[in-house]
Order: structure tokens, then C-alpha cells, then sequence
């Protein structure tokens, strides 16, 4: 187990306070927000797709100022919790902090890392509700696949020296990004995002699937099953980027419950493209994703 | 255990002719315990009245516990006069507020700024503490209990139920019983649906069977529709609350500002009979009313 220096682990923790959220959700509740009759369905339709924005609201919400019996583990409970009206005025608050430029100085691309998670997402999802419905929440692996990475944007926006080293080592060698990850920083995104999760006091289900995402030694759980094939289908046909590029021999680890053949799975999913499409769509900031 | 209702309007203070049987100050709550320990729901202008009454046996140990802090639960602070008098005590009680991220102790110091009140907090001779509270954890004041339970407003809101010696007392504050954000057509329904009903089921045992529920009104069926996510109930949702806790008198508070009496009574009528077995008495809260549980 990688261990972060005090110092190291305070500075990620207060960085993510000062974190901006991606431009399309800024831009887009500032406009809706003007209207006093915005439809709830609406803002949590935006809310839900940035990763910065859930991530800081599922931190207030299960933050011990309430002590909530149960973790809060979507921004749908979270409204019905809070009310639409404290969601509205946080997602004000988290959009007043700016927003994220696409490139930091690591080179890392923050429209093509959002495409990444959203697809994430939205294929745990279906992967949950066609091979696991019984077992795990298909809102959960949503958020699961939304959050999976979120160590590397941190990592892009606070160590962006550090991370484009490990950038390049993956780019440049056969070690995944999570080793490389590891040999330069001390600490892979996976167990900085957990991290922030675990501090945040996020349902354990969601920690353990952020911590053990790239983990083969684990034992697998039907929310992490979906997580990691939904990364593997994302990374294979390069909806988006995680900066870290697909290699086949993954195909040899993936989750044994969907069957052998991941084109199969794929296929049994039925057309990705609208989701693909409705990622995109959120993602784009002007350019191509 | 006593309930005394001193404020029961809505919104804004409505005094004047034509809501002098029900009364216009804003939400204000005296409950006592057997043995006389006082707990103050909510400091809307009802307050102010409370406070006269306290001076003659002094000093006043008042516990104020307050919904949330819209201004109509929280306008009568700066005029509860035992804060000027030393040798009282007052503590007061609420929720953290996770927009502004400050605890209770901001209902005093948003009030009495320079520019809207002449006495600055450290004025105040009385011995003032606040207490910001953690949802669903007990504060014992005397022989009396008191839960705050999270409810659904558009700023956050703490019912609390209040039990003494087997008898209870709910108070809502302000409520409105959640509602699907998606429409029947929409992917999301179901999913979000289960989870209003959980919600609901959760809110429910929270409360549970009480001598006495004291629920937020202020609108009719009729006007509901207009004013969805306002944060307020109707007198049939209190009533199907009343119902599925098991209440045994059911007060209906929080009237609408521009109501008169005679339109207040004449809407009541109307949710009544629509009700015909309500399950529990309904009743209208009026100012002065005692309530003996």
C-alpha cells in the first residue's frame, strides 16, 4: 500500500476546495440559474456529469455537519436530501470557483478525460442493469465509472510536474499509467482518489471501487465487475482519453462474469453511440473531443 | 408537557383586522416540560410577545430551537428581551448550514449588523451559547427530549420532536412532502421515485406516533400546483402525514399571510370535508393557544 506524506496528503485534500469545475456545467447552470423556474431535472441533469461538482457535493452531504444515518451516494439522493434549492446555491458556489482549462501545464486533456468518465458512467450503468441488477445499484456504478479516475485530474491540476512524467512513461513504455503513477509520485490515481473518498466519508462501496480499480489481487464485487469492464470497453474503443492508452493483454484480466468476449458484451449492450453521442455532446468545449 | 402557540403566521408579521382571531405574528412555539424547562420552537415575531411574558420571573433559562433561517422563523431574535438582561440564559439551537458552511451562531450575526440593528452581539448581557446540531442526535434540556429530523425545505430545515414523560410533540417547521422531479415518461422516474419513498418511509419512523403533530399548511390543494418546490405543504399532505404516523391531534400552522380569518376557516372547511375521517382531531393553531398533553 502506497503511503503519502502528511504534508503531500493535506495539500491534495485542500486542493480539491480550490478545484474549478469543466466549463459546460459553469456555463450552462450559470445560464439556467438565471431562470427562477429552472426545472430540477434539469440542473441535476448537468450537476451529475461533472466530476468536480459530484464529487464536492456528495463531500458536503456525507460530511459529519449533518451525520446522515446512510452515505449518500448520487446527486438525485442528494437532492431529495438537501432540496433542489441548497443543490442549486452549491453548484453556484462550486461554478463561481472558474472553470478548468482544457490543458494544464501537464498536457493533460481535461475534455477528453470528462468524455472518458461520462462513457465510464454511463456504460456501468447499463453493464449493472443488464448483468447485475440484483446485486449492485446501476446509479452507483454510474457514479462509480464517473469518479474512477478522479486522482488524475488532481493530480493534473496540483502535480502537473510530476504527472506529465508519468504521462510520458506510459506513452513512451508498456507500464500502465497507474505503475508509472507510482514510481514518480508515490501514490497512483486510483489510491489518491480513494483517498479523498474514504477523508469525505463516501459509502465504503464507492471507496473500495476508486481504490481497486487497476487492482488484480482483489476480490471482485458486482459494482466493480461493471467499473472495470466498462473502463476496458471505454479504453478499447478510445471514448475518450485517461491518458492511459488500451493494451490487448488486459483483455486476459477483465471480469469473468460478462463472458469471454468483450465484442460480445459490447454488442449485448446495444447502441453506445447515443451515449457515446450525449458525452460528447456535454464534453465539447468548442473543439473536437 | 404544554404547548403554547404564539406565532402561527406564514412568511411575513399580518396583524390588522382581518387576522385578528388566528393572529399575524410569524412561527413562534412555547413548549414546557413537566418540570418547567422551556424550549422555544422557531423566533418569528411571536417571539416578542414570549419574551413580555418571561420578565415577570426572572432569570429566564430559554432553550430556542429554530427550523432554519428564513426570516420568518428567525425575525423576533434581536427582540427576545432576556438577551439584554444579565444573569439569563439562552442557548440556541439549529442546523449547520452547508451553503454558507457556518453553524447556528450566524442567525445572530447576520441580524444584528450595523446597518440593520443598533446593538452589536456583544451588547447582549445575557449568557448566549449556540449549539449547531447533528440531525437525529438527542439534546436533553431538563426532563424533555428533543430530536432534530432532517425535513424538506429550500433551505435545510430541522423538525424536531419533542417527548416528555411518555407524552410527544412533533413540529415540522416548514415542509413540503418531496415529489418526483422526473415526469412518468422520463428514465429516471422509477429509480428517483423508490428513492422519494424511502425518503418518506424514513421521515415517518423519524417522527413516529405523537400526542400532538403541529405541520406546516400554508397552502390549499387548489394552490399547491402553482407553488411546487416553495417548500410549504397543504392541509390534505398534513393530514395523510397525521394519518400515516399514527398523530393523535393534528394542528395545522404556518397560515398563508394574505389569508383572513373567515377565508382561513372557510378553506379548512373545505380540506375537512374532503377528509370526513381524518384519523386524529385537525385543528387550526391559533395565537394563545394551549395545548395540555
Amino acid at each position: 500500500m502506497p503511503q503519502l506524506t502528511p504534508e503531500l496528503e493535506r495539500r491534495l485534500t485542500t486542493a480539491v476546495d480550490r478545484m474549478p469545475a469543466f466549463p459546460k456545467s459553469v456555463q450552462t447552470i450559470l445560464e439556467m440559474t438565471r431562470n427562477i423556474n429552472c426545472l430540477p431535472k434539469s440542473l441535476v441533469g448537468v450537476v451529475e456529469k461533472d466530476p468536480v461538482m459530484t464529487m464536492k457535493i456528495l463531500r458536503v452531504i456525507n460530511s459529519a455537519y449533518y451525520g446522515l444515518p446512510n452515505k449518500i451516494s448520487s446527486v438525485g439522493q442528494s437532492v431529495i436530501y438537501l432540496g433542489i434549492n441548497t443543490i442549486k446555491n452549491l453548484a453556484l458556489s462550486f461554478a463561481a470557483v472558474g472553470i478548468l482549462p482544457r490543458f494544464n501545464t501537464a498536457g493533460f486533456d481535461i475534455q477528453r478525460y470528462l468524455l472518458h468518465s461520462l462513457t465510464v458512467g454511463s456504460v456501468a450503468r447499463l453493464l449493472c442493469e443488464k448483468y447485475a441488477r440484483s446485486e449492485a445499484d446501476p446509479g452507483d456504478c454510474y457514479v462509480a465509472g464517473l469518479l474512477h479516475d478522479f486522482g488524475k485530474v488532481v493530480f493534473a491540476q496540483f502535480m502537473s510536474a510530476e504527472f506529465v512524467l508519468a504521462l510520458t512513461m506510459a506513452a513512451d513504455t508498456d507500464k500502465p499509467l497507474h505503475v508509472a503513477e507510482t514510481e514518480v509520485i508515490g501514490a497512483d490515481h486510483a489510491f489518491v482518489g480513494a483517498l479523498l473518498a474514504k477523508k469525505w466519508q463516501f459509502g465504503e462501496a464507492l471507496v473500495d471501487c476508486i481504490r481497486d480499480h487497476h487492482a488484480s489481487d482483489v476480490e471482485p464485487t458486482p459494482m466493480l465487475d461493471c467499473l472495470r469492464m466498462a473502463d476496458a470497453i471505454c479504453r478499447k474503443h478510445a471514448f475518450g482519453d485517461s491518458g492511459n492508452p488500451w493494451r490487448d493483454e488486459e483483455l486476459k484480466r477483465l471480469p469473468t462474469r460478462f463472458g469471454a468476449d468483450i465484442e460480445m458484451v459490447i454488442a449485448s449492450l446495444g447502441d453506445l453511440n447515443k451515449h457515446v453521442e450525449d458525452a460528447r455532446a456535454f464534453a465539447q468545449i468548442g473543439g473536437e473531443v | 408537557m404544554k404547548v403554547k402557540m404564539w406565532g402561527v403566521r406564514g412568511s411575513i408579521p399580518s396583524p390588522g383586522p382581518r387576522t385578528v382571531r388566528y393572529g399575524g405574528n410569524t412561527t413562534c412555539i412555547e413548549v414546557r416540560s413537566d418540570d418547567d424547562s422551556m424550549v422555544i420552537l422557531d423566533a418569528g415575531t411571536g417571539i416578542f410577545p414570549l419574551a413580555q411574558s418571561l420578565l415577570a420571573r426572572l432569570p429566564v433559562q430559554a432553550n430556542i430551537f429554530i427550523t432554519h433561517t428564513h426570516w420568518d422563523h428567525i425575525q423576533g431574535l434581536p427582540f427576545f428581551v432576556p438577551l439584554y438582561i444579565p444573569g439569563n440564559k439562552v442557548r440556541i439551537h439549529g442546523a449547520f448550514d452547508l451553503v454558507s458552511m457556518q453553524g447556528i451562531e450566524q442567525v445572530m450575526n447576520v441580524q444584528l449588523q450595523y446597518s440593520y440593528f443598533p446593538i452589536r452581539e456583544a451588547e447582549l448581557k445575557a449568557g448566549i451559547e449556540y449549539e449547531t446540531l447533528t440531525i437525529g442526535e438527542v439534546v436533553m434540556i431538563g426532563d424533555a427530549k428533543v430530536t432534530p429530523v432532517l425535513m424538506n425545505h429550500p433551505v435545510t430545515d430541522l423538525g424536531y420532536r419533542i417527548e416528555c414523560n411518555g407524552k410527544s410533540v412533533f413540529f415540522t417547521g416548514d415542509h413540503e412532502p418531496w415529489l418526483n422531479i422526473y415526469a412518468p415518461e422520463d428514465d429516471e422516474y422509477a429509480e428517483y421515485q423508490a428513492m422519494v419513498e424511502q425518503r418518506q418511509a424514513e421521515l415517518d419512523a423519524a417522527i413516529g406516533p405523537v400526542d400532538l403533530l403541529i405541520v406546516d399548511t400554508a397552502y390549499t390543494q387548489a394552490e399547491y400546483p402553482q407553488k411546487i418546490g416553495w417548500g410549504h405543504g397543504t392541509f390534505d399532505t398534513a393530514i395523510a402525514m397525521a394519518r400515516r404516523i399514527g398523530a393523535k391531534r393534528l394542528l395545522c400552522t404556518h397560515h398563508e399571510p394574505t389569508r383572513s380569518d373567515d377565508d382561513l376557516e372557510k378553506v379548512f372547511a373545505e380540506a375537512l370535508s374532503r377528509h370526513p375521517d381524518p384519523g386524529c382531531e385537525v385543528t387550526l393553531a391559533s395565537e394563545g393557544l394551549e395545548i395540555v398533553l
